[in-house]
This record gives C-alpha cells, sequence and structure tokens, in this order.
C-alpha cells in the first residue's frame, strides 16, 4: 500500500469575494506524480500554493506526514517549487542558483546549531545534479545566456538539489515549444521515478497530464470534478465537464431505459453502465474515435457530413444527426454532404449523471470556434497568469 | 547619416558643446594658467592649503549620502510593498518639496534652527531648557542648532533625500515577487532573502541614489552658506569665493573645481568597481 504524504482537509480559499476553493478534499501518496488539471482560474494554482505555503487556507487543513502545515513557512517546509517561467536568480550564474538552497545553513534534525554545508559537498551535489538534468558544462553560464529549454532544467536542478520530499511544478513546460515539450515530459517522468519522490503537477494541457501522471486531479471553478488513473479519467469521465476537458467527446442527452440500456434520439443503444434509476435524464459521451462509419442502410444513426478536416493520422468530419453535431474520428474519407451510418459498440458509450454541466458542451455546430478553444496552441499562458496573480495579491 | 532622427539630437549635441564641454576646457585652461596668462603649475601647489576644506566637504557629504541611504532603502522597499494607490500619492509626498524653490526651502530651515527660531521656541515653550536647567543647574536658553555641521548634513539630507529615494524605488518596484518567492522556496527566510536577494537585485538603484546624492552634496555651497553661516566652508563655498568677492582668483578656483571633478569622479569609479565586486561577493 502506498503511504499518503500530502492531505488536503476541507480546504477553503477566498479573496474578498471571490471563492477560489471550495471545501477541497485531496491526499496524495508518497513517489506519486499527481497532476492538477484544469482550465485557467480553476483552481489548481491555488491548490499547489497552499502545499508550497505561499497561501494559507481560509479554513480547513494542510496536513503533511499527518502533521498540520497550515502555518509553517515556505523555506520551513520540506518541499520544493518550480516556478512557472522559472524564476532563476538573473544576478547568479547556473551553478550558483543549483547551490542557492544549498549554501543557506541548515540546522540537521534534532540539532539547533545551524550549519553550513562544507564547499566540497555543495559542488559535488550541483554536479551531480547537472548531470541528471543534463546540463554538464553550464555551470560558469549566465542565465540570460540559456534557452528556454536549459532555464527550465536549471530550475527544476535548483528545486531538486535540496533533496524535497515533493516536487511542486506550476505549468513547467507552458512556455516551451511544442517538440521540447514532449522531450521534457519524458525528461520530467524520469527524473521523478530516478529520484523516487513525489510530483505535484500543474497543467492546463490535458494531453501532458495523461501521458505523466499515477493520478490526475480535474478541477473547475474550485472543485473537484473527478480523481482517478489517466484511464479512468479518459474512459469513465464522471460529467461532461471532465468528458469535455479530456480528449474530444460527443455529449448528448440521453434517458437511461434499464441497466444496460440507454435511448439517445429515441434509438437504444447498449452500453456497460448500471445503477441509474429507469427513465433517469443522463449525458452520455460518446468519444470522437469510438464511432463506426457504416453505410447508411447499416447505421444504428444516419446524419449528413457536413465538414472534412484532414489531420494526418485521421480525418476529423462533422457529421449532423438531427441537428445535433457530433464530431467523428476516421481513417476513411466521407466527401461533404454524403449519406453516412454509425455503429458505436457498447464500451463505447459512457453514460453519466447530470450535472451543472449538462448542456454546456457537445454541440459541434460551431465547430471552428470551439475547436480553437480546445487546442494548446491558442492557449496564451500570459492570460492565465494575470487572472490568477489577481488572486495572489 | 545612419539614422534621420539622430539629426534631432543635434541641438543637444550644440548645447552641450557650449555649456558642458567649453565650460569645462576653460576650467582645465584657467587651473593652468597664472594671472599673467603664462603656463603654471602654482594653483595646485595651492591647494594643499586647502585640505581641511576639501577633507570637510567630503566628510560632510558622505555622512549625508549614508543617512540618505539609511532613510531612503527601508522607505523605498516599504513603499513598493504597497498598493499602486498608496504608492502614487507617497511618491507625490515624496516630490511636493521639489516643487518649491531650493533656496526657498533651505531658508525656511534656518528659521527653523535659529537660536531663536521655531524649534527652540517650541522647547522653550514646552519649558524643556527650565527642566534641563533645573536638573543640571545649568543656564540654557536655547539649542545651538544653526551654524553647525549637523545643520549642513541636515539641509543636504533634506535636499537630497529624493534623489535616493527614486532611483531605489523604481529598482525595488519592479522587482520580480517570484524571485522572493523562489528564495523562501529554496529554504531562505526573510534575512537571507534579503541579503542574497534583493539587495544584490537593488545595488544598481543603490549605486545610481548614491551617485545622484553623493555629487550635489559635496559641492554644495547655499546649504552650507545658509545653515553653516560661512563657519562651515565647503568646496562649493571656496570655489565660489574665487569667482566672486574680494579674494577673487579664477584661476585657483579653476583648480579647486578641477582636482574636485576628478577626486568625485575617482570616487564614483572605485564605487561603481565595489558595486561590481559586491555582485561576485555575493556569488563567492
Amino acid at each position: 500500500m502506498a503511504k499518503e504524504l500530502i492531505r488536503l482537509s476541507d480546504c477553503f480559499v477566498q479573496f474578498d469575494d471571490d471563492i477560489i476553493l471550495d471545501h477541497i478534499n485531496l491526499y496524495i501518496n508518497d513517489k506519486e506524480f499527481l497532476t492538477l488539471l484544469g482550465p485557467s482560474g480553476c483552481g489548481k494554482t491555488t491548490t499547489l500554493r497552499l502545499i508550497g505555503g505561499f497561501l494559507k487556507p481560509t479554513s480547513g487543513e494542510v496536513l503533511f506526514d499527518g502533521e498540520r502545515i497550515n502555518d509553517v513557512p515556505p523555506h520551513k517546509r520540506a518541499v520544493n517549487t518550480v516556478f512557472q517561467k522559472y524564476a532563476l536568480f538573473p544576478h547568479l550564474n547556473v551553478f550558483e542558483n543549483i547551490a542557492f538552497g544549498l549554501r543557506i545553513p541548515q540546522a540537521a534534525p534534532g540539532e539547533k546549531k545551524k550549519r553550513k554545508l562544507p564547499e566540497s559537498e555543495i559542488q559535488q551535489r550541483v554536479m551531480e545534479m547537472l548531470e541528471i538534468v543534463n546540463l554538464k558544462g553550464f555551470e560558469k553560464r549566465s542565465i540570460a545566456s540559456l534557452s528556454g529549454g536549459q532555464q527550465q532544467r536549471v530550475a527544476i536542478a535548483r528545486a531538486l538539489v535540496n533533496q524535497p520530499k515533493v516536487l511542486l511544478l506550476d505549468e513547467p513546460l507552458g512556455a516551451l515549444d511544442m517538440r521540447l515539450r514532449k522531450d521534457m515530459q519524458n525528461e520530467l517522468k524520469r527524473i521523478q521515478q530516478t529520484m523516487g519522490i513525489t510530483f505535484i503537477y500543474v497543467t492546463h494541457d490535458q494531453e501532458e497530464a495523461l501521458a505523466m501522471s499515477d493520478t490526475v486531479v480535474v478541477m473547475d471553478g474550485g472543485h473537484i470534478q473527478q480523481i482517478g488513473t489517466p484511464e479512468d479519467i479518459y474512459n469513465e469521465p464522471k460529467n461532461a465537464f471532465v468528458a469535455d476537458f479530456i480528449g474530444e467527446s460527443n455529449i448528448i442527452d440521453g434517458i437511461m431505459r434499464a441497466d444496460g440500456v440507454v435511448e439517445i434520439f429515441n434509438r437504444k443503444f447498449q452500453c456497460l453502465d448500471k445503477g441509474f434509476e429507469k427513465d433517469e435524464p443522463v449525458d452520455v459521451v460518446i468519444r470522437p474515435e469510438d464511432v463506426d462509419i457504416v453505410p447508411e442502410d447499416q447505421g444504428q444513426l444516419r446524419g449528413t457530413v457536413t465538414s472534412v478536416t484532414f489531420k494526418g493520422m485521421q480525418y476529423d468530419i462533422i457529421v449532423d444527426f438531427y441537428g445535433f453535431k457530433w464530431l467523428i474520428q476516421t481513417t476513411d474519407f466521407c466527401p461533404v454532404d454524403s449519406r453516412i451510418g454509425i455503429k458505436i459498440d457498447p464500451d463505447g458509450i459512457h453514460v453519466m449523471k447530470k450535472s451543472q454541466y449538462s448542456g454546456m458542451f457537445g454541440d459541434y455546430s460551431s465547430y471552428s470556434e470551439e475547436y480553437e478553444e480546445i487546442s494548446d496552441a491558442e492557449y496564451d499562458p500570459e492570460a492565465e497568469e494575470e487572472q490568477e496573480d489577481g488572486h495572489e495579491e | 547619416m545612419k539614422n534621420r532622427l539622430s539629426l534631432f539630437a543635434g541641438p543637444y549635441v550644440v548645447w552641450m558643446a557650449l555649456f558642458v564641454v567649453i565650460p569645462i576646457l576653460m576650467i582645465v585652461f584657467y587651473a593652468f594658467s597664472s594671472a599673467d596668462g603664462g603656463f603654471t603649475l602654482d594653483n595646485f601647489t595651492r591647494i594643499g592649503e586647502y585640505l581641511p576644506v576639501f577633507l570637510r566637504s567630503f566628510e560632510l557629504a558622505f555622512l549625508a549620502t549614508l543617512i540618505c541611504l539609511l532613510i531612503g532603502y527601508p522607505i523605498s522597499c516599504a513603499l513598493a510593498r504597497e498598493g499602486a494607490q498608496f504608492q502614487r500619492i507617497a511618491m507625490m509626498l515624496i516630490m511636493l518639496p521639489m516643487w518649491m524653490n531650493f533656496l526657498l526651502r533651505t531658508y525656511a530651515w534656518m528659521s527653523i534652527l535659529e537660536n531663536t527660531g521655531l524649534l527652540n521656541r517650541f522647547f522653550s515653550a514646552i519649558g524643556l531648557f527650565d527642566l534641563i536647567n533645573s536638573i543640571f543647574g545649568t543656564d540654557i536658553q536655547y539649542f545651538k542648532m544653526i551654524n553647525t555641521p549637523g545643520a549642513v548634513v541636515l539641509g543636504m539630507v533634506y535636499n537630497f533625500l529624493p534623489f535616493m529615494i527614486l532611483p531605489i524605488y523604481s529598482v525595488i518596484v519592479k522587482l520580480d515577487h517570484r524571485l522572493i518567492e523562489a528564495a523562501r522556496d529554496l529554504g531562505a527566510d526573510s534575512a537571507t532573502v534579503f541579503r542574497r536577494v534583493t539587495l544584490p537585485l537593488s545595488l544598481p538603484g543603490v549605486l545610481s541614489g548614491i551617485t545622484m546624492v553623493f555629487v550635489p552634496a559635496v559641492s554644495t555651497f547655499a546649504i552650507s552658506q545658509l545653515l553653516g553661516g560661512g563657519k562651515q566652508m565647503l568646496l562649493g563655498n571656496l570655489i565660489e569665493m574665487q569667482f566672486k568677492g574680494a579674494a577673487y582668483n579664477p584661476y585657483l578656483g579653476s583648480a579647486v573645481a578641477l582636482v574636485m571633478m576628478i577626486v568625485v569622479v575617482i570616487c564614483m569609479a572605485v564605487m561603481n568597481r565595489f558595486g561590481e565586486g559586491e555582485e561576485q561577493a555575493v556569488v563567492l
């Protein structure tokens, strides 16, 4: 059994009249890679700041190893942070940035007197760290002369060299380009596994979250929407928000007619979900890749193709079913205006309880705009920062 | 011409040449000339007589700069933490005295510090002198404040403090707050954050503040004349005397001015080197 390391117990955070975190409960295991995932303003950075010690909850408790640490300042916590945009010290070179924490005299456990680490040990530990983050030979370089990816590595090394029990990462890859991000994802996962420590990772990028994490915590509006493994979150989203935020999905109104039978557009579909009331209205999630295209007369549903986009690996097509537009991913080319039928296997249908998010997502009638909103290329880290900084005053 | 806009720098270049470069060249010329127009080094050998004036000027200017720094740095730090509205108002209050004439402000201090001035009358009114006299058996009627080195330093601090606050404040206010959080995250307590992050990063502001206070303080003549009563002769007064009044000797005056300029430039150069060294020292 994994050991619990951090627990947020009924944490409530409010700035002026804004509720940022609404009674959050969360525990984090030792050596776990946990990701806080959500759109800007969802409270994920605030959660991280609670753990880092830069913020005290208005009410509720932060526990570390079973001890209440609400009032423990950041410099006394066994936690280090990799900041958004790195926050490296511009007046120090690479070596001294990494050595910053090591040069601060610390009291050994059980001792009162603070002691400085011997220079030889500092030297050795910084050099080890430089090797881990692949920056050997950069120790004398100034921060300004490094690329974004290199600065990122320095920031990670600077935090890890202090041998924290937990590393907090606040959108650490947000400022990097696509390819570098992919490389760094692997790098981070590797570092986490070699060092054997807990990583708490904040991101708005669902792909990043799914690729790296042991556990994903999806947040929105100061609430935790779902906690689970990446597979759980993707395959069994708890509500329309999670389904929409994690990957592309068609979210359709349905009615649960019996265990394993859901009705969509007045047609009954086989599904695997049970435990709903008879005739309970539900949200039904159908992933674009779970839909099979068949000739019109063989389809469970029939619709008209209204748009086709070539995506390299597949085509994204928008299909109109009785006025409701679905996104379907297929390797078969279907021309615009052609009539098609579709089939969905029972395990491709996910039924969710109605929630406050019902009816907010799912129709692709305004496809192009919505697509841009979801796509990460359009994401502007500055905008999020302004918004979130506002809360931190 | 590389840049068509550089045409607009023309007037400034002419201005600088006419009123800065040529006067400095004239000072150099006069400093090495005798009354009959020949080349001489006498002016410089005579400067030795005025060594005490040099020492006093640098001492008082140094003291004033130090006090400005000790007052200005904490104020700048505190100010940078306040809300934007508060900062604007506080900045205006700091600048407010500068909207009044410099001489007028200094005259005001005269009437405050005089033996029969505002402060002494206030002390007398609250019975401070009676109290002291009854305890120590003395016969004090007033504190002597005007015409002391202290009064001159006070005048310097009062007049030049904004020049210390402004550059330090503008550097500190731009300091990235995340750097401070990062330092705290890495285990630094408040004192360590200050010593290893805030201070080294605000050093450029401190250096320009020191320069902007020290240079006018070392060459002032109005403050020492009004608040020092001519008893605290400073370099500024010495130079002024050589150009106006009975001691008329522009050759000596030029030599003094030139030497002062060179000493100041050397001081600044050394300090800037020290400043760079400081950053290095923090690194080490």
